[in-house]
């Protein structure tokens, strides 16, 4: 059982606003005393997962869950989907665009950034469909 | 060292007069690849770039570093500094390159992130 919900609708292109929902995610659980080291792990974590949607989907949500255990962040998007998830997965591989580079991001750090920072992760991708990201933080 | 004393160590200005900058400063990283800071950054980092837009904001806070130092003259963007100052994060500027900052770093002690 959840015992906070939030999810924030993160859209194409939009890098002015890049953090915003990290953010708010930071600012809900340092309200509910959550230990700082998890929360920044969270915030690296959600703040990558938001560019990811920001760069590379159509537009997505980005839902944070906590319940005693965990908290739980899901990335979930409208397309286009990953062709080849191991690929996606490695340290420098990037199919980021050049607006995206200029900005100093697209250096293929994001995926393995989330799971290094995540206790569970867990990435499911359908070409023409999109793809789903859930990470788990352990709070015990 | 606080922010504060490596201002007058490099010889930069506050561009943020509103922030903190008695914060301690925990370890220093020249970088202007966003994608690595997020991989390498840390709490109370200081962190020097060419990069002036409004995302060196968000990483910077998200990390919960210490100042952002632009090097080598270059100015922020007003949205950087309209959130920096909503944010609370100290931004220094000054003419200095990178390697002039972090030499000057380096010899005062402050060391690279541990990883």
């Amino acid at each position: 059982m959840s015992l906070l919900t939030n999810t924030y609708d993160v859209h194409k292109g939009e890098f002015e606003t890049a953090g915003d929902a990290s953010a708010s995610i930071k600012r809900k659980l340092k309200q509910l005393g959550v230990d700082s080291a998890v929360l920044r792990r969270v915030a690296v974590a959600s703040y990558e997962a938001e560019l990811n949607l920001i760069i590379h989907s159509l537009g997505g949500q980005l839902t944070m869950e906590m319940n005693p255990e965990h908290i739980v962040l899901i990335s979930k998007d409208v397309g286009p989907g990953i062709a080849d998830i191991d690929k996606a997965m490695q340290e420098g591989f990037s199919t980021a665009s050049e607006e995206a580079r200029v900005l100093g991001f697209g250096a293929g750090m994001g995926l393995p950034n989330m799971r290094r920072n995540a206790d569970g992760f867990a990435i499911e991708s359908q070409p023409g469909i999109g793809t789903t990201i859930q990470m788990e933080f352990r709070l015990k | 060292m606080t922010v504060r004393q490596l201002m007058d160590l490099i010889g930069a200005r506050s561009l943020n007069d509103s922030a903190p900058l008695d914060a301690e400063i925990t370890c220093g990283y020249t970088c202007d690849l966003l994608s690595w800071v997020l991989a390498h950054g840390k709490q109370g980092m200081a962190w020097c770039t060419v990069q002036t837009h409004v995302n060196v904001i968000a990483v910077a806070v998200l990390m919960e570093m210490a100042c952002v130092i632009l090097v080598e003259g270059v100015e922020a963007e007003p949205a950087s500094l309209k959130k920096a100052q909503d944010e609370d994060m100290p931004v220094l500027a000054t003419a200095k390159t990178a390697y002039e900052v972090s030499v000057l770093m380096g010899q005062a002690g402050v060391l690279p992130p541990a990883e």
